[in-house]
């Protein structure tokens, strides 16, 4: 039990905008009623729910080939183990130990690991075990699966949805990924698809029945989240245009979009490359049913990883560095180059700008979340700097004086007076991840909420201020205290069960053997051996 | 009883379509398997009079024997722990904690099998694809510097050679198999074409194959020493370029001749080139059942993937400073831990004069040259046979072993936590 005592609390869920409060904690939950137990005075402190890490590439077949990869980014950062806490490395692509105390100390104690193919779902979870601290989940890879594409050629949506269920069980997954729909699958063969009506390599089907199928899929299954897109022809200068028709293409149905600021580009090519977010902005402040994260830049390097193979052959390409692609049968793709983001380079430039323009031109705070894209566009301990970069126009400006000049020219940012409110922070981190997630018990303080908790000290540098939480409170307990890991403990996995009908199992079965190469029988996830701290959200259509 | 889809562990092929049948905790058949499955499968209970643990040589307690290997690390000042790549991923995240604890090194068989493959992907990068990538699209497959025929029974058959696949199902007739080698092995009887490459030349065969790819000019002399002829050459780089999907598997026969990392930089470099003209992928050979496992549970525990120290209380990576050879022919390492390996049997004999001088603790599931040697001898039981667990296959597809017996031994897993349950304890002290 423990009470948190005259905090300056943000909790934007329960409308709680910095007034003073009293928080209560029993048995890993907040209350209503007094507790007994530790007090923590947080007088003169900043209280929010804990962080939500909403899209992150942190475990799996791809990052761990990222670690394997990158041996001189390790040596960046260490982490020595301590009384409590195990030790680990690396700066864009860190073990899993250090993976989860450098979110928790960063105050943050959910996260989400972005892409995980099914086949590789085992080691997906594997790892998650292995990140300590947050609880977590995965978004399944799904917008090129074999059969994903064979039941939309068919016209069989209820096989489609079935199958959709079906793996999301299979896989211990928590929501729909989809990744350069059909541009992947046409990956398979060296090429790719440039536009939303052309269609993949194995099935006839085009990106845009894709999305639209999943979408429905996603509604009427009732999963919690959104499908979450990658859209096509992310990287390339021009790409905002197939971002906004990827949003028109579904219509009113629920979408998120992910890392816009990689597919938010104007122009037709390098030279005339600029920004192209204020369409995108001015689409989505239109459109409720959608919500984006922003994929901000960072400069610096940074280790990017998608399951686009495509592209990431084609940044291979562009800048030279060393390039890793995994194929996944029947499934998806998946690539890495270590890349470095330079302030005076015009691209990059203007890059970094893009993510902060949506950040500040989406109007409604709830619908654009914070992300990095980690480790695409930089590492998520960036985090503060850019609540800073959001929170402080003055700032602002000084930073863009030390960009490329092109960024006053190629984008809005320099009209762009918005400033976030704390209150707004804690919507863009945490109580509009958590509502886009489904994650009832995530992102908020009031009674019944899980007892994460991160308590800053109040500073004038929002930057100090975030980068090292007084407190952090997982689960009730007390994790992280003047940015020490001062208790190791397992997270939670959460995962999908929706419905489906069995009779789509010997669908797949007849197939399985001919494409696949491991038995039907030994394909799903083991529950019990891999999600061994497990909570099913539930489904219901909404 | 029978049971179905068993997970084969022996060998990187990790096959998981095995049909054992059991009666009285004995395997009676093995359905499926290769021959070297199958006697992996069908030997298990040769070793059940072995006493679970030895001490010095004397049959000894499994208590005794964990209290014997925890005080030797736990007093060692430079601990080495070893091997690793045919138990699961559970033992090895044990072996790493330990190692962790003790401040040891710790080292997998990889550095002396694929160690060069990861510093070529270090260098250059990777592109691969999972085996049934190779089954449902390869037209083109080449295995250099590896004899499958021999050390993968079934590679051919389930996952490269024969299969019929979602885009080839004529299976065999639709691929072109080509086998370089430094002479003829068994596998060149599955191939369409076999290329003998003169020993150690192999990087120079990879990077004029970069330059014919390339459409740079060649010089029919410069080639002359390979042993291949520039039109062999050029007929290869030219299969290479049109084919629709082709694969390379590379073996130990360019990671443990001249060049080492380089032939394995070279293949990559290569792959990638191709990549400009068509689809092509490389997939490393690897040897033991779970030795891609102990890579990945070491890279995402650890950051890298073998040569790690720890002796500064944060993983640190050096191979050739912090890799078992190294550690014990240098006279360094004051004990060693052993697991699931025979070392004795296969490093260097400066290596296995000072395993014999230090002390040194093996666990293995059976009797070998380093439980021989070793001062602590524990019995364990075979994972995948009487343990479940976590694998990797050599294309790092991760799968679960089914248990098929009861074995009266423990499992490495269980050994590991208990040794580093007392490692701890005697450290507290």
């Amino acid at each position: 039990m423990l009470t948190i005592r005259n905090g300056e609390v943000y909790d934007p869920r329960n409308g709680v905008n910095g007034e003073k409060r009293d928080l209560y904690i029993r048995d890993g939950k907040i209350v209503a009623e007094p507790v007994q137990g530790r007090t923590i005075d947080a007088s003169g402190m900043i209280v929010m729910p804990g962080g939500i890490e909403f899209h992150a590439h942190v475990a799996g077949s791809k990052v761990n080939l990222g670690r394997k990869m990158r041996p001189e980014d390790h040596r960046e950062l260490v982490f020595p183990r301590t009384e409590v806490t195990r030790s680990g490395v690396g700066h864009t692509v860190p073990s899993t130990f250090a993976t989860g105390y450098a979110l928790a100390r960063l105050g943050y104690t959910t996260l989400m690991e972005a892409a995980g193919p099914p086949l590789g779902a085992r080691h997906v979870h594997e790892e998650l075990n292995d990140i300590p601290i947050v609880d977590k989940a995965f978004f399944l890879l799904m917008g090129n699966n074999y059969f994903v594409l064979k039941f939309i050629a068919e016209h069989d949506f209820e096989r489609l949805k079935h199958f959709v269920a079906w793996l999301l069980q299979a896989s211990g997954a928590y929501a729909i990924k989809i990744v350069n729909p059909a541009g992947v699958d046409t990956w398979k063969w060296g090429r790719n698809v440039e536009s939303l009506d052309q269609p993949a390599a194995t099935f006839p089907v085009t990106p845009r029945e894709i999305v639209l199928h999943l979408a429905r899929v996603q509604q009427e299954l009732g999963l919690p989240h959104p499908i979450h897109v990658h859209c096509n022809n992310l990287g390339a200068p021009g790409n905002a245009q197939i971002t906004l028709e990827t949003m028109r293409a579904v219509g009113d149905l629920p979408i998120h979009i992910t890392h816009v600021q990689f597919n938010g580009y104007g122009g037709t090519d390098w030279t005339d490359f600029c920004s192209g977010a204020e369409e995108i902005a001015a689409y989505v402040n239109d459109h409720p049913n959608i919500t984006i994260d922003i994929g901000q830049v960072v400069f610096g390097p940074v280790t990017t990883m998608t399951a686009d193979g495509p592209w990431q052959y084609r940044l291979h390409k562009l800048c030279g560095h060393k390039w890793a692609n995994g194929d996944v049968e029947n499934e998806t793709s998946g690539g890495i180059v270590p890349y470095k983001f330079v302030r005076k380079n015009s691209v990059n430039a203007i890059q970094w700008a893009i993510g902060l323009e949506l950040a500040l031109m989406v109007n409604d705070p709830w619908r654009v979340f914070l992300t990095t894209d980690h480790p695409n566009g930089g590492p998520f301990h960036a985090y503060p700097d850019i609540i800073k970069l959001l929170m402080d126009r003055d700032y602002r400006a000084q930073v863009m004086e030390t960009v490329h000049k092109r960024v006053r020219t190629h984008s809005q940012l320099p009209n762009l007076d918005r400033e976030y409110t704390l209150y707004e922070i804690a919507i863009i981190t945490r109580a509009g991840p958590a509502r886009s997630l489904g994650l009832e018990h995530k992102g908020h303080l009031g009674p019944g909420a899980d007892a994460d908790i991160t308590i800053y000290p109040k500073l004038d540098d929002p930057g100090e201020m975030f980068r090292r939480p007084r407190y952090v409170i997982k689960d009730g307990e007390v994790v992280v205290e003047d940015g020490r890991i001062v208790q190791d403990r397992p997270g939670r996995t959460f995962y999908v069960a929706p419905d489906y009908d069995p009779q789509i199992v010997p669908v797949i079965r007849e197939e399985f053997a001919r494409i696949y190469t491991v038995s039907f029988e030994n394909y799903p996830v083991q529950l019990e051996h891999y999600l061994p701290r497990r909570e099913t959200i539930p489904c219901g259509s909404r | 009883m029978q049971i179905d889809h068993v997970v084969c562990a022996f060998c990187g092929c990790v096959c998981d379509d095995l049909s054992v049948t059991v009666e009285e905790n004995r395997v009676l058949e093995v359905k499926n398997a290769c021959v070297l499955g199958r006697a992996w499968m069908m030997g298990h209970a040769e070793h059940r009079e072995e006493p679970v643990a030895r001490i010095d040589g004397r049959p000894a307690t499994l208590e005794e024997g964990v209290e014997a290997a925890a005080q030797i690390l736990a007093s060692a000042r430079y601990p080495l722990i070893y091997g690793l790549s045919s138990t699961t991923c559970e033992a090895q995240k044990q072996a790493v904690a330990l190692a962790e604890e003790l401040g040891a090194c710790i080292d997998c068989c990889t550095s002396v099998c694929h160690g060069p493959t990861g510093l070529a992907v270090q260098g250059v990068g990777e592109p691969t694809c999972t085996l049934g990538e190779v089954k449902n699209r390869a037209d083109l497959v080449v295995y250099w510097g590896s004899n499958p025929a021999e050390s993968h029974p079934r590679h051919f058959i389930r996952y490269a050679v024969t299969p019929k696949g979602l885009f080839r199902p004529g299976g065999r007739k639709e691929r072109t198999v080509v086998v370089v080698d430094v002479r003829p092995t068994p596998s060149v009887r599955a191939a369409d074409l076999f290329l003998q490459v003169r020993p150690g030349k192999d990087f120079e065969c990879l990077w004029t194959l970069r330059a014919l790819v390339a459409g740079q000019p060649v010089d029919e002399a410069a080639v002359a020493e390979t042993g291949l002829t520039l039109a062999q050459l050029q007929d290869l780089a030219e299969r290479m370029k049109s084919c629709q999907f082709g694969v390379l598997f590379a073996g130990l026969g360019l990671t443990q001749s001249r060049g080492k990392q380089m032939n394995l930089a070279a293949v990559f470099l290569l792959v990638r080139d191709l990549n400009a003209y068509t689809k092509f992928a490389a997939i490393p050979m690897r040897g033991h059942g779970n030795v891609t496992g102990i890579d990945n549970v070491m890279a995402w525990q650890t950051g890298y993937p073998f040569g790690v120290n720890f002796s500064r209380g944060y993983p640190r990576y050096n191979p050739g400073e912090y890799t078992a050879v190294d550690v014990l022919s240098r006279g360094e390492a004051d004990a060693a831990l052993v697991v699931a390996a025979d070392p004795a049997a296969n490093l260097p004999r400066p290596a296995i004069e000072h395993l014999r001088r230090i002390p040194t603790i093996a666990l293995d599931v059976q009797p070998s040259e380093t439980t021989r040697l070793a001062r602590v001898a524990i019995t364990t039981a075979p994972a995948g046979i009487a343990v479940e667990g976590t694998v990797y296959r050599m294309d790092n597809v991760p799968l679960r072993l089914r248990k098929v017996l009861d074995s009266p031994f423990p499992s490495d897993e269980q050994v590991l936590r208990e040794i580093l349950r007392r490692v701890k304890e005697i450290r507290k002290c």
